[in-house]
């Protein structure tokens, strides 16, 4: 089995926004980058499968050479090799015309993709990737097994979740609860340094075209201060949320 | 020219945010001068679609499309929007919104832009405003194609009555294709779910352990809302990871949040940001929430979330 994972190197979670060149482009001063955490938990799947199964697991990034880290990071979680390819996208169907290319050439039985990244928030590139593949898909991943050409995958709905069968190949958007936050695996010095000798390619973009463009970031207007409510005044409390707020 | 919305349904009854789709489609619709049209799958009277803007509804109903299905519901939407030479169709932020828009966005070959905030700031280019960074920021994006894709964020716009003549015509069936099966589905009946709440009652460390969540679902009751929790509750396995909300957990837009013993985590406040009101209930006057909060108790959850309900209950009944 083939598996590759896609790579989206984004913010950490604890990072503050900010934003220059005219409120234009990501203040990337002072941030530390990680994989995406949808991604994570999909690359930690894509090991499980690695060791109980045999699979090779292949991560992939489209970006410029400052998501390298990230992709050695990938390689010493455990990942075979890694590929880079060498655009810096800015919108998603870019993202997913670069990652069809890529697999065009390679033939994955399954392809891993974070549901979305924390950064962008698209929500599309793992959907569009199987579209243009023509791959069976499903999203909002939370339960993922193989056997022989078929698999069986649960995804989280609204107010449940829903267990589909069908064939490869087949494209996942991953989530938390594909594996338990426990189970994230935190590289060992023997990983870092495998991770090293490990392949990293760096393929060149094909022509693609984008749909979208990001013109101008803003942040939420400043809150004013919490009202405070005694907690032996609670009928306050109610009448604020009556008369004030206007929610109940 | 026309727009198109998936109103979504289920056993047979449409979705809230079908009625909220349907009037942000309509303010939509009413400044290019064009129809409105809704899709719906199998469901059997549309016509309080016609009281939000609505003013014509392609009827698909067939045994093959009883529950959702990603790549099935695609075609069909997508066979809708080519006859009638849409350029515009709004989707919801639901699971399965979210699933199949990329689908029709490769189909139609379409911009999209998901977690839209408000109506367009312009028609010409087509120019949106959506939340990014998990709630921490906003952008501005540009959909530069013939046809584009908006996915609505949950209560960003609201239900608003505009009474429309409605005509309800049945779509033609596509043979079903694919290799997916749907196996089993386990959904918790008679609980309301985070997506569809107007209220979210959220609980954290705070509360000590599982067996103390009572004090949440009593709230909940009380309120007629939805339940959620932070991320270490779900980590610690008191809680499904579905109840997870928060930067890697699911995003609440509400109009009302109460958080109970939940500290206020950079990631956790990003998930919630979009909610409109937001009520912290904590005993350290420290915990970063209260920066974020509208209103806030300090006081210790135990004797003040059984207050309130207490105090939700006569209000309720006077």
């Amino acid at each position: 089995m083939k598996i590759l994972v896609c790579i989206s190197n984004v913010p950490d979670t604890t990072s503050k926004i900010n934003f220059i060149e005219g409120d234009t482009q990501f203040d990337r001063n002072g941030i530390q980058f990680i994989i995406n955490p949808n991604d994570e938990f999909g690359l930690t799947r894509a090991i499980w499968f690695q060791q109980k199964q045999g699979a090779e697991v292949s991560v992939v990034s489209v970006g410029n050479a400052s998501c390298e880290p990230t992709l050695r990071k990938c390689l010493a979680i455990g990942a075979d090799r890694a590929f880079r390819v060498d655009l810096e996208p800015t919108d998603g169907f870019q993202v997913a015309q670069q990652l069809q290319a890529h697999c065009q050439n390679e033939n994955y039985d399954l392809i891993i993709a974070g549901r979305e990244s924390i950064d962008y928030n698209g929500s599309m590139v793992p959907g569009m990737l199987s579209a243009l593949l023509g791959s069976s898909f499903v999203t909002n991943c939370v339960a993922l097994e193989i056997t022989e050409n078929k698999a069986q995958a649960s995804r989280e709905i609204d107010g449940g979740i829903e267990t589909v069968s069908c064939d490869l190949p087949l494209v996942i958007g991953a989530q938390k609860g594909l594996v338990e936050e426990k189970d994230l695996i935190i590289p060992n010095m023997r990983g870092i340094m495998q991770a090293r000798q490990k392949p990293l390619e760096v393929i060149p973009p094909t022509t693609t075209e984008t749909r979208s463009e990001v013109i101008h970031y803003e942040k939420p207007a400043p809150r004013g201060e919490v009202k405070l409510v005694d907690a032996n005044n609670l009928d306050q409390l109610i009448d604020l949320l009556q008369n004030e707020a206007k929610v109940i | 020219m026309a727009v198109l919305i998936y109103a979504e349904s289920e056993n047979n009854l449409l979705k809230k945010s079908a009625f909220e789709l349907a009037s942000y489609g309509r303010a939509v619709a009413d400044k290019k001068e064009c129809d409105l049209i809704a899709v719906v799958f199998n469901l059997s009277d549309p016509s309080s679609l016609s009281e939000y803007g609505v003013n014509k509804v392609i009827s698909y109903e067939d045994p093959t499309l009883s529950a959702f299905k990603a790549h099935e519901y695609g075609v069909h939407l997508v066979s809708t929007a080519k006859e009638i030479n849409v350029d515009l169709v709004v989707l919801s932020s639901s699971a399965d919104a979210k699933y199949l828009a990329p689908i029709l966005s490769v189909a139609l070959m379409a911009g999209y832009a998901s977690n839209v905030v408000a109506l367009p700031e312009s028609y010409a280019p087509l120019t949106v405003k959506r939340t990014c960074y998990s709630n921490k920021a906003f952008n501005t994006t540009i959909l530069k194609n013939e046809i584009n894709i908006i996915g609505l964020s949950n209560n960003a716009f609201g239900a608003h009555k505009k009474s429309t003549p409605l005509s309800v015509k049945s779509g033609e069936i596509s043979p079903s294709s694919g290799s997916l099966q749907i196996e089993k589905v386990e959904k918790v009946t008679g609980k309301v779910t985070i997506a569809d709440a107007d209220i979210v009652i959220s609980g954290g460390r705070g509360l000590k352990g599982p067996e103390n969540w009572h004090l949440i679902e009593d709230l909940a009751d009380v309120l007629g809302a939805a339940t959620a929790c932070s991320k270490p509750v779900s980590d610690m396995g008191w809680r499904p990871h579905s109840e997870h909300v928060g930067q890697t957990g699911k995003p609440v837009a509400t109009n009302l949040y109460i958080a109970v013993g939940v500290s206020g985590a950079i990631q956790h406040l990003a998930g919630i940001n979009a909610s409109k009101v937001k009520v912290v209930i904590n005993n350290d006057p420290e915990a970063p929430f209260f920066k974020a909060a509208d209103y806030g108790v300090v006081g210790d959850a135990f004797e003040v979330v059984p207050a309130l309900i207490e105090k939700l209950k006569k209000f309720q009944n006077s």
